[in-house]
């Protein structure tokens, strides 16, 4: 996988979740659900069957408790789930820095969520379906996924569509900005958006400032999802071998 | 002997000119346009160019095929003598009912094709990817395959090689863009 990192007309759209300003609402859930046509849960569904591209997961330590809004880390090193994929369904497009899933490619074996250390891929288990009149709020930028397939959180891509159809109106030309579901949703303003190539991005800032770090950082996968925290506990906690919580930040 | 071969050579010929005629009937629906619309006359002489009726929206979208309220604009009585343009004043405009046009090039869900970057940007003409359609004095026939529901315009026919993603590829090819995945699909 090529990653173009010195490429000034390339983005790389990265994150920083500030895990002691999330207060675990789930309102990021819903929207990433809103926003991605994923339809409402079976009520036979578990952590296994459901479908969360964007998951909340409580962590209780004896310091307290720590929300982490769990998604899709979008690896830039070794990106394990496009690493192992028989069907090239995975692409880590090089001008975004989005790890795309591509649904029509996917065969369904399931190797890309066997091989994601953060657990954030889901398998549609069934076709999607939807209550009478709730398919009239497809959000019409995202294709629903069918059944048998692999999917994640792509950074909104839809919306990066959207955003990149109203540049070339204004007769724009470089990376677009645009704001993930998520990111709009919270109403803590936990999560900050943006490209981390752009020195002039908050979350190019964020990212560099002490007290962020990514988890798992130790395996050398490179997320773009970075997570703050002044808490030492729940730094610790990131699983990062070398005992220092502070991710070396990818410039 | 002669006879035989000649038995065999007609019912070849027979069978393959049924084929031939046949088979794209079997495979496609065919699905005629509500109103007779000439592009022709709108082009010669209202001297319109495709953008006035096909725009995009503000937010740089295309606006796909106008509703009613386009047609209204100068169809509120009748501008020229055509039986064609009065049947659709007395059906559509007059009772305010929009007409359910069939779209020739509908895409998959999973296929974003912003108009915008092709006509602005890379300065496309319409006739680069919908043929004569602008230029067209008559609608053609919709042809829905049977099985995929596209239209046969999108699934190509012989010697035309369609709107399907091969097409979109080999010109992005040829002139050096790009193309991962989710940059045409999403």
């Amino acid at each position: 996988m090529i990653a173009h990192k010195d490429n000034s007309n390339n983005a790389r759209y990265g994150m920083v979740v500030d895990i002691d300003r999330c207060t675990g609402c789930g309102a990021c859930m819903i929207a990433c659900a809103v926003e991605n046509n994923v339809p409402p849960a079976a009520p036979t569904a578990n952590e296994r069957t459901g479908i969360t591209p964007m998951r909340v997961i409580r962590y209780e330590h004896a310091g307290g408790t720590a929300f982490v809004p769990m998604m899709c880390q979008q690896c830039e090193d070794e990106t394990p789930c496009a690493a192992v994929c028989p069907q090239n369904a995975v692409e880590l497009d090089p001008a975004t820095g989005i790890v795309g899933q591509i649904p029509q490619r996917c065969l369904g074996c399931r190797y890309c969520m066997a091989a994601c250390p953060y657990h954030a891929r889901y398998f549609n288990w069934g076709d999607p379906t939807w209550p009478d009149g709730l398919e009239k709020t497809l959000n019409p930028s995202v294709a629903p996924r069918m059944r048998g397939v692999v999917e994640k959180c792509n950074f909104c891509h839809g919306r990066w569509h959207e955003a990149k159809e109203l540049a070339v109106a204004n007769g724009k030309t470089g990376p677009v900005e645009y704001t993930p579901a998520c990111v709009e949703a919270c109403p803590s303003r936990a999560i900050t958006f943006g490209d981390l190539n752009n020195s002039a991005t908050s979350v190019n800032e964020l990212a560099r400032e002490k007290g962020s770090f990514r988890l798992l950082d130790s395996i050398g996968t490179a997320p773009k999802v970075y997570y703050r925290s002044r808490r030492d506990w729940v730094r610790a906690a990131s699983g990062n071998a070398s005992g220092t919580a502070e991710g070396a930040h990818r410039g | 002997m002669i006879r035989g071969l000649m038995l065999f050579a007609a019912a070849a010929a027979l069978a393959s000119t049924a084929g031939w005629l046949g088979t794209p009937r079997v495979l496609y629906r065919q699905q005629t346009q509500p109103v007779a619309f000439s592009h022709k006359v709108h082009n010669e002489k209202g001297g319109m160019a495709c953008t006035d009726c096909h725009s995009l929206r503000a937010d740089g979208s295309f606006a796909g095929i106008p509703a009613l309220a386009k047609c209204a604009e100068c169809h509120t009585a009748a501008m020229g003598e055509t039986k064609a343009e009065a049947a659709f004043i007395a059906d559509y405009v007059t009772p305010n009912r929009e007409p359910q046009w069939l779209s020739y090039a509908r895409q998959p869900d999973n296929a974003w094709f912003p108009h915008g970057a092709h006509i602005m940007r890379a300065k496309l003409g319409c006739e680069n990817c919908h043929g004569g359609q602008g230029k067209s004095d008559k609608l053609p026939l919709l042809e829905v395959n049977r099985i995929s529901g596209y239209s046969r315009d999108v699934m190509g026919r012989p010697g035309k090689s369609g709107m399907r993603m091969d097409a979109c590829v080999h010109c992005h090819e040829q002139r050096g863009m790009r193309h991962a995945c989710l940059d045409c699909h999403k």
